[in-house]
């Protein structure tokens, strides 16, 4: 036998959930129409600040989807001081997410020791084609723009190098 | 025999057979049909809207102005949609089991008093194109008895269905489903007696003509225990929430229509709830009244600028949506009841409660009747009832004790 006093608060609860959606309106947001404004930590899509890059591959190895490739040589840059010697550096060729195979883990951006790799909250980057979900680090370059600024540091933390 | 004097329960069919009856008829036929098609479209729709609304969702609202036409569209798809007949399903049964379950559906409005003029005391009987009609399609002195015929029938609509798919879960919701429709029947058929008990007569459109004053409803005249009880077994019936095992989608797939696709799997779904309008059609003549004015005393609550046969199928409507509103209510609310809950609540406190009920109800008009001591009879009921009660406890416990000593889970 059911429990009358719970069975009647629930039609309480459901019948004030009612009036409520015919007064205030439903929580829905009709997405076409409106931007729902995402929080500012959401996982939308992983950027990438070219210039930090050193292909070291550790964010492609650690990926469980091998979703990232990279490819780079090595090149000669001038030295730093005058007179030096000319320095060896890794140039990054090319750096491709494909984002058919990404699970949004973010293995990569904790792995990253240059912090090259960055969360963005956005999200409207769905393609008709499968194929077109793989972007080159032009792409993802330019989803730096919309990387939301890093949060204060906590008091008394140390600010990294 | 003269088909015309057994339709003559019917003042519109009385006397020698003429072309206006007839008329009448078909063009009642017609509206029925039509209005039940549309009113099962709008059932749909409300069902979702409400629903949504106590999620705090929006619900459809692409077609047409606030998504009624939703239904529509989902029905026009479902019309396109290819038939399957699984290979190994029994390909008549499995045909015929969609229309089992649709045509009872339909065929309970004929005894459904949808309107009639009350006002200032009338009968409830109309005069259109010169002839005296009720404003229901067919008053046979059967009434109530073709709805619980029809109800019945439905059930092999859904146990047919499952077994001819020749699939396990269709099998195993269709065995849930006849299991639960027979047991609540019983505790439908019993607080039906009480009304019948009451209202003294067989015929819908007599019990509503005895309803004729708020003392009067049944729902007050039998002392409101046979109305919830008819409301419970009526939700167990229709397989809705919260007693919906047969479709549970958890468990079953989808239960008996698992194998169902395109036009029969529409028809199964207008059947289910159009059979929600239906109990609650009759729900609403039974004990609220059906077409009759709410009268308190001596004042009718009157919807003054209605003409007078309008103003019966308006507070039917009223009423009806009042009901409709209440299950998807429950729907919203109450959580699925396990099987042995289920038939827990069916077997040992619905039906007892509902036939104890009756029993004294009988002994009271009884003791009317012939004039006996009122306050003996109650008090004379209650005891016998108390010990009748202690009794079935007592077999109650015996029964779980044999089980226990028998290993059984339950």
């Amino acid at each position: 036998m059911p429990k009358v006093p719970g069975l009647i608060k629930g039609l309480g609860v459901t019948f004030g959930t009612l009036v409520r959606t015919a007064k205030e309106g439903a929580n829905t947001v009709q997405y076409p129409h409106e931007k729902e404004a995402p929080p500012i930590r959401a996982r939308g899509v992983i950027a990438l600040r070219e210039d930090n890059c050193t292909a070291c591959m550790l964010c492609a190895r650690s990926c469980p989807d091998w979703c990232i490739y990279i490819e780079g040589h090595k090149q000669l840059a001038p030295p730093r001081r005058a007179g030096g010697k000319p320095r060896q550096v890794n140039h990054l060729d090319r750096f491709d997410i494909d984002y058919a195979l990404c699970m949004y883990c973010g293995i990569c951006v904790e792995v990253c020791p240059f912090d090259a790799l960055f969360w963005s909250p956005e999200y409207e980057y769905s393609e008709p084609r499968i194929a077109d979900l793989l972007h080159d680090k032009d792409k993802l370059g330019e989803w730096m723009e919309t990387v939301p600024e890093a949060p204060e540091l906590e008091a008394g933390a140390e600010k990294k190098k | 025999m003269n088909v015309v004097a057994l339709l003559a329960a019917d003042p519109l069919l009385d006397g020698e057979l003429r072309w206006t009856p007839l008329l009448i008829v078909v063009l009642k036929v017609l509206v029925i049909f039509v209005l039940g098609l549309v009113g099962t479209m709008f059932m749909v729709w409300f069902e979702r809207k409400v629903v949504a609304g106590m999620q705090n969702r929006i619900g459809p609202n692409k077609a047409g102005p606030f998504g009624i036409l939703q239904t529509l569209a989902d029905g026009t798809k479902l019309f396109f949609k290819e038939i399957m007949n699984p290979a190994r399903s029994d390909p008549w049964v499995f045909r015929l089991a969609p229309f089992l379950a649709f045509v009872p559906a339909f065929l309970v409005w004929s005894v459904i008093p949808l309107g009639g003029d009350f006002t200032e005391g009338r009968d409830g009987t109309v005069t259109w194109f010169g002839q005296v009609t009720r404003v229901q399609l067919a008053d046979p002195p059967v009434g109530i008895l073709l709805v619980l015929a029809m109800s019945s029938i439905a059930v092999y609509g859904i146990m047919l269905a499952g077994w001819a798919s020749g699939s396990k879960y269709p099998l195993l919701g269709s065995v849930r489903a006849s299991a639960q429709m027979i047991s609540y029947e019983a505790a439908l058929g019993l607080s039906l007696a009480a009304v019948l008990l009451s209202a003294g007569t067989l015929s819908t459109a007599g019990i509503v003509a005895g309803q004729n004053s708020l003392s009067n409803w049944n729902l007050v005249a039998t002392g409101f225990v046979p109305f919830f009880v008819f409301l419970v077994a009526v939700t167990a019936e229709l397989n809705r929430p919260p007693f919906d095992l047969v479709e549970a989608e958890q468990e079953l797939v989808g239960g008996f229509h698992t194998e169902y696709s395109g036009i029969p799997f529409a028809l199964f779904y207008l059947a289910e709830f159009m059979n929600t309008i239906t109990m609650s059609a009759i729900v609403v003549t039974l004990f609220l009244g059906g077409p009759q004015p709410i009268t308190i005393g001596e004042t009718t609550l009157s919807i003054g600028f209605i003409p007078g046969a309008l103003e019966g199928t308006l507070w039917f409507v009223l009423k009806l949506l009042a009901f409709l509103y209440a299950f998807v209510w429950f729907r919203a609310t109450l959580p699925r009841l396990r099987y042995d809950q289920l038939m827990d609540l069916g077997w040992k406190f619905m039906i007892p409660i509902s036939l104890g009920w009756f029993l004294l109800l009988a002994a009271i008009r009884t003791g009317d009747a012939n004039q006996w001591n009122p306050v003996v009879v109650v008090v004379s009921s209650l005891v016998l009832l108390g010990l009748g009660y202690l009794l079935f406890v007592a077999a109650l416990r015996v029964s779980a004790r044999n089980r226990e000593r028998e290993g059984a889970m339950f």
